[in-house]
C-alpha cells in the first residue's frame, strides 16, 4: 500500500464561539482516486475541504498533506502546499472579470514561480484538455456558466496538483452544464488525477467511485463505490 | 520529513506583482482616473507653483545679470536742517577720478513741469519731473533709445528733450520730432528711451541737455543724483569712499544705494508668497492621498472573493499585503506623472507667455514624485495589511 496523499487523523476543528465543525475525523486519500465527500449543508464537509486543502489549520489532531504535518507550518509554507500540490474549484469559478480565458488559467499557476510564457503555454494547453480550446480570448462574461467552471478547472489542473479540490462544482450550474463539468473531471481522473468532489448533491456524488459521507462533524459511512 | 530544501514554496516574480498590481487598475478605469485626480492636482499645483515663481526668479536675476550689479547711485540727500541738499558742481570729476570707477554720469532736478502744449495748466505736472542730464548718462545706467536718438555735444546746448518712457507715454509722445512745453518755451522732442530698470526715475523724467539747462532753464549746476559704475570687486570700496569724495563737507547728506539690490530682493520675495501656495498644493496632496486610501479599503472589501481565491491559489500573505501595496503606489504614482505633466505644462506655458527662461527645480519634481510614492505606500498600507490578514476561508465564504 503506497503513502496516503493526504491524511487526517483525529481532526478536530472548533471555531471561536463554540462551533464545533468537525469532531475527530480520520481519512486518508490515496493517488489517483476519485473521491466525493457528500453531506447536508453544516455537516462538515467545508471545513473538511479547509483542512485537506491546507487553508486553515485544525484544532486538534493531524492532517499530512503529501507527508507535511500542516498544523505546524507558518502561513508562508501552507501558501507553498497550496501554491504547488492543491487545485481547487470553487462553486463560484472565482474568475477574474474582463481577464480572457488564457490568462485567467495561466494566473492559477503565479504563485508557483513558473514564468509567464511557460504559464501561457501550460493553460493553453489546460484549456485545450477541457474542451475550450476555442475559447482562449473569450472573457468570463463571453462564457456559459458551464464553460467558465470549465475555465476554472482548466486552472486549477494546468500547474498538475497532486490533488484537486472541487467544491460543489455544479451547484450554480443546471443539470446540462453541470454534467459537462463532472464529464471533464472524470476525463481528468481517467487521465490520472486525484479528484476529491464535495457536494450535497446524491447525483453528483454517485458519478465519483468512492463515497464518504459526513454528518455532524463525524464521517459516518466511506463507500469505496465500484467507478463509474 | 519536511525537509526545507525540497519543501514547496510560493514565489511571486516582481515583473508578476506589477502585472497583478496594474491588471486591477486596468478594469476600472473611471475609478483609477477619479481616485489618482486628487493626486494629480496636488502635484501639478505644487509644481506650477514653484516652477512659476523659479521662472520669475530666474527672469529677474537673468535680468539682473544682464543689468550689472556695480551701479551705484548717489543722491544728495537732505540737509541736517532738513532741506533738500545740493552736491557740488565738481563732485562727477571727482567720482570719475576714482580709479575703478570706469563710467560716471549725472542728473540734475529742475523745479518746473513738462506739458504738452501750453494751454496745459502749470499744475498738471503729471509726475514728470524735468531733469538736467550729462552726456554719459545713457551707457553709464545702460538705457537704450526706443525712438529717436540721445543727445550730442551739439544737440545738448539746444531746447531739446529726451523723455523716459512712462514721462513720454504720459505726454502722449511716441515718436521724436514734436514739441513739448517746458520752461516757457518750445522743446522739441529729440527722442525716447526703453524702461531703464536701474534706474527707474529716469522713466517718469524728461532729460534737457546739460549745457541747454544751464543757459535756457537757469540751472545752476549742481547735480542731485549720480550713477556711477566700477569693477565689480570694487563696488563696495567705492561704497565707502562715495559720500567724502562727492561732497567732502557733509558726507552724512549723501546717500549711496545700490538699485541692484531692490531687484535681487524682489527676486528673493517673489518666493514668499509662493509659501501659501505650496500649502494649498500640499492640502491637495493630503486630500489625494485619503482619496487614495479609500480607494483602496473599498476595494480590499469589494474584492474578499479574489483574495481567497489568490490565498487558494498560493499567494502568502506577505503576497497579498504586496499586491495591495504596488496598486496603491501605481494609483499614486500615475497621478503623480499626470500631475508632473500638468505642472509643467502650467510653468512652460506661463513662461512662454512672459517670455522667460523654463525652470523647473529638480527638488520639486523630485520632491513631487517622492511625495507621490509616500502618499502610495501610507495610503496602501491600512489597506494592504487588512487585505492580508483576510483568513483564506472567510474570505473564500464572502459574496
Amino acid at each position: 500500500m503506497t503513502t496516503p496523499i493526504v491524511c487526517l487523523e483525529n481532526v478536530v476543528k472548533t471555531y471561536p464561539g463554540g462551533v464545533c465543525a468537525l469532531r475527530g475525523v480520520n481519512l486518508e486519500i490515496h493517488r489517483g482516486e476519485l473521491l466525493a465527500v457528500v453531506g447536508p449543508s453544516g455537516s462538515g464537509k467545508s471545513t473538511l475541504l479547509h483542512m485537506m486543502g491546507a487553508l486553515d489549520r485544525p484544532t486538534s489532531g493531524r492532517v499530512l498533506l503529501a507527508g507535511h504535518d500542516v498544523a505546524a507550518l507558518p502561513d508562508r509554507r501552507l501558501s507553498g502546499l497550496r501554491a504547488s500540490l492543491i487545485g481547487f474549484v470553487f462553486q463560484r469559478f472565482h474568475l477574474a472579470a474582463g481577464v480572457p480565458a488564457l490568462d485567467n488559467v495561466a494566473d492559477g499557476m503565479l504563485y508557483a514561480g513558473v514564468p509567464l510564457r511557460e504559464r501561457r503555454e501550460r493553460a493553453a494547453a489546460a484549456l485545450e484538455r477541457v474542451g475550450l480550446g476555442g475559447r482562449v480570448t473569450h472573457r468570463p462574461h463571453e462564457l456559459s456558466g458551464g464553460e467558465q467552471q470549465r475555465v476554472a478547472v482548466a486552472r486549477a489542473v494546468a500547474r498538475r496538483p497532486l490533488v484537486l479540490y472541487a467544491d460543489e462544482p455544479t451547484g450554480n450550474l443546471d443539470s446540462v452544464a453541470g454534467a459537462e463539468v463532472l464529464d471533464v473531471l472524470r476525463d481528468l481522473h481517467a487521465d490520472g488525477t486525484t479528484i476529491v468532489i464535495i457536494t450535497h448533491e446524491q447525483e453528483v456524488a454517485a458519478a465519483a467511485g468512492r463515497q464518504v459521507r459526513v454528518h455532524d462533524g463525524h464521517i459516518v459511512a466511506d463507500v469505496p463505490g465500484g467507478g463509474p | 520529513m519536511t525537509d526545507p530544501a525540497a519543501f514547496p514554496v510560493s514565489r511571486l516574480r516582481p515583473s508578476d506583482l506589477l502585472r497583478v498590481g496594474a491588471a486591477n487598475l486596468r478594469v476600472r478605469r473611471l475609478r483609477v482616473l477619479l481616485a489618482s485626480l486628487g493626486i494629480a492636482i496636488g502635484i501639478a499645483t505644487v509644481l506650477a507653483v514653484v516652477g512659476v515663481s523659479s521662472s520669475g526668479q530666474a527672469d529677474l536675476l537673468r535680468r539682473l545679470d544682464e543689468l550689472g550689479t556695480n551701479l551705484l547711485t548717489v543722491k544728495a540727500g537732505q540737509t541736517l536742517l532738513g532741506k533738500d541738499a545740493k552736491l557740488p558742481a565738481e563732485s562727477v570729476a571727482m567720482v570719475g577720478r576714482i580709479s575703478s570707477v570706469y563710467a560716471v554720469a549725472a542728473t540734475g532736478d529742475l523745479t518746473m513741469g513738462v506739458y504738452r502744449t501750453d494751454r496745459i495748466p502749470a499744475d498738471q505736472t503729471r509726475g514728470i519731473s524735468v531733469r538736467a542730464a550729462g552726456l554719459t548718462l545713457l551707457t553709464t545706467v545702460q538705457g537704450e533709445v526706443a525712438a529717436g536718438r540721445w543727445f550730442t555735444a551739439a544737440t545738448e546746448r539746444h531746447p531739446t528733450v529726451v523723455l523716459g518712457d512712462l514721462a513720454a507715454a504720459r505726454l502722449g509722445v511716441r515718436a521724436p520730432g514734436g514739441t513739448v512745453w517746458l520752461g516757457g518755451r518750445r522743446f522739441t522732442v529729440l527722442g525716447v528711451l526703453k524702461p531703464v530698470p536701474l534706474a527707474p526715475g529716469i522713466d517718469r523724467a524728461a532729460l534737457v541737455g546739460w549745457t541747454a539747462a544751464r543757459d535756457l532753464l537757469g540751472f545752476d549746476g549742481h547735480p542731485t543724483t549720480l550713477y556711477e559704475r566700477s569693477t565689480p570687486e570694487e563696488v563696495e570700496a567705492v561704497r565707502a569712499v562715495l559720500p567724502r569724495t562727492v561732497n567732502p563737507e557733509h558726507p552724512e547728506e549723501v546717500t549711496v544705494s545700490r538699485p541692484s539690490d531692490a531687484l535681487a530682493a524682489r527676486a528673493a520675495a517673489s518666493g514668499a508668497f509662493t509659501g501659501l501656495l505650496l500649502g494649498l498644493g500640499a492640502v491637495a496632496l493630503l486630500v489625494g492621498g485619503v482619496g487614495v486610501a479609500n480607494t483602496m479599503v473599498v476595494s480590499v472589501l469589494e474584492r474578499r472573493g479574489e483574495i481567497g481565491l489568490r490565498r487558494a491559489l498560493g499567494a502568502t500573505r506577505g503576497h497579498i499585503r504586496l499586491q495591495f501595496l504596488t496598486e496603491s503606489l501605481l494609483l499614486s504614482g500615475l497621478g503623480g506623472l499626470a500631475g508632473l505633466v500638468l505642472g509643467a505644462a502650467v510653468t512652460s506655458g506661463y513662461a512662454l507667455a512672459g517670455g522667460f527662461p523654463t525652470v523647473l527645480p529638480f527638488w520639486a519634481v523630485g520632491g513631487g514624485l517622492a511625495a507621490t510614492l509616500v502618499i502610495g505606500s501610507l495610503a496602501g498600507l491600512y489597506p494592504a495589511v487588512r487585505a492580508a490578514r483576510l483568513s483564506p476561508t472567510v474570505a473564500l465564504g464572502a459574496t
